[in-house]
């Protein structure tokens, strides 16, 4: 008669389990396969009229950014900072390219002025890009070291201490 | 000589209506199977876009999603389909890009087994359990009598003493 007193707490050990262990994972993260792998190539026309490739970067700290004028508020909050970023890091080689997705040329324009970018920025055209960096949303940020490979994907709006943290681990990487 | 030149310009010329003929008959016989092949294409792209998580979405494939990002994935697939890649290829591009997350039914192998087989388990532990319970309520039910209070037995007997 002992087992069968036994048999419903034993009976939710592996159910106590699965929640312990589900309620503990962020259901939002789900963990991009790219990280650590080399980063796709792209090759976009820039708004300055420019061309931005990963190739013609090459050897060269990459902060890649997706944004869009209609991503109210976290592309307006990080806004400032990538620009501020750039600023700071480009002398000592640090790039910085930002892939607008989906968007209407003028509004994206305007988010351009607004903030004062000065790195170079273009849109997206098919969302081809973005796809081929797994990107779900507005603002993902990509952290590309200088062999090229995603070392870190952020999603979400950049803080200045995870900004500051990733830059200064791709300008020290070789 | 004028009328010989004349009569070789207008068999040039039927010559030449009879070629346009012929080839507009056949561009437009062909029309059946030019939209066959288009229908089999937009055929394909839904059913492997069916297949896809709209990543955007909630609980949406990338064949009925209206989102913009699932029509550019539309777009993509539709693509690689026209390339000459299969459904696995396919399936694989978006599962480097997103991972398995972008499938909606993960790939029976490993511990996504259990996803497929739990269920079925689960049914089989409650059926069984069921059935164990079922037997015992029936078994019991015959077999015992409702225990009398031996009280209300005394009074009942009582009371019918009283009667007579």
């Amino acid at each position: 008669m002992t087992w069968k007193k036994l048999l419903i707490p034993l009976a939710s050990v592996p159910v106590i389990l699965l929640l312990a262990y589900g309620f503990r994972t962020d259901p939002k993260a789900i963990p991009s396969p790219l990280v650590q792998k080399l980063a796709p190539d792209f090759r976009l026309k820039a708004f300055d009229g420019g061309e931005v490739s990963l190739a013609d970067l090459k050897g060269k700290p990459l902060v890649l950014n997706f944004w869009a004028s209609w991503c109210y508020p976290a592309c307006y909050e990080e806004a400032p900072l990538l620009e501020a970023t750039w600023k700071r890091y480009k002398d000592q080689g640090l790039m910085m390219v930002g892939v607008d997705i989906q968007d209407k040329e003028a509004n994206a324009r305007e988010f351009l002025q607004r903030f004062g970018f000065t790195f170079p920025n273009a849109p997206d055209p098919g969302s081809k890009v973005s796809i081929d960096y797994g990107v779900y949303g507005v603002p993902e940020t990509y952290f590309i070291d200088r062999q090229g490979r995603i070392a870190y994907k952020h999603v979400g709006a950049l803080t200045p201490a995870l900004m500051e943290a990733q830059v200064q681990s791709l300008l020290k990487g070789t | 000589m004028s009328r010989r030149r004349g009569r070789w310009a207008s068999v040039r010329q039927a010559a030449w209506w009879l070629t346009l003929g012929v080839a507009v008959l056949l561009w437009w016989s062909a029309a059946p199977v030019r939209a066959a092949t288009n229908f089999d294409l937009e055929d394909r792209v839904r059913e492997i876009a069916s297949e896809l998580r709209c990543v955007v979405c909630q609980n949406l494939s990338v064949a009925d999603s209206p989102s913009d990002l699932a029509k550019e994935m539309r777009n993509l697939v539709r693509e690689q389909v026209q390339q000459g890649k299969n459904r696995e290829e396919i399936q694989a591009y978006f599962v480097s890009r997103y991972g398995e997350y972008v499938l909606l039914s993960p790939p029976k192998r490993g511990f996504n087994l259990l996803v497929w087989g739990l269920p079925f388990l689960a049914i089989a532990v409650g059926g069984g359990a069921v059935y164990l319970v079922v037997r015992r309520w029936t078994e019991q039910a015959p077999a015992k009598r409702p225990a009398i209070d031996p009280a209300y037995a005394e009074r009942v007997q009582r009371e019918l003493k009283d009667r007579e």
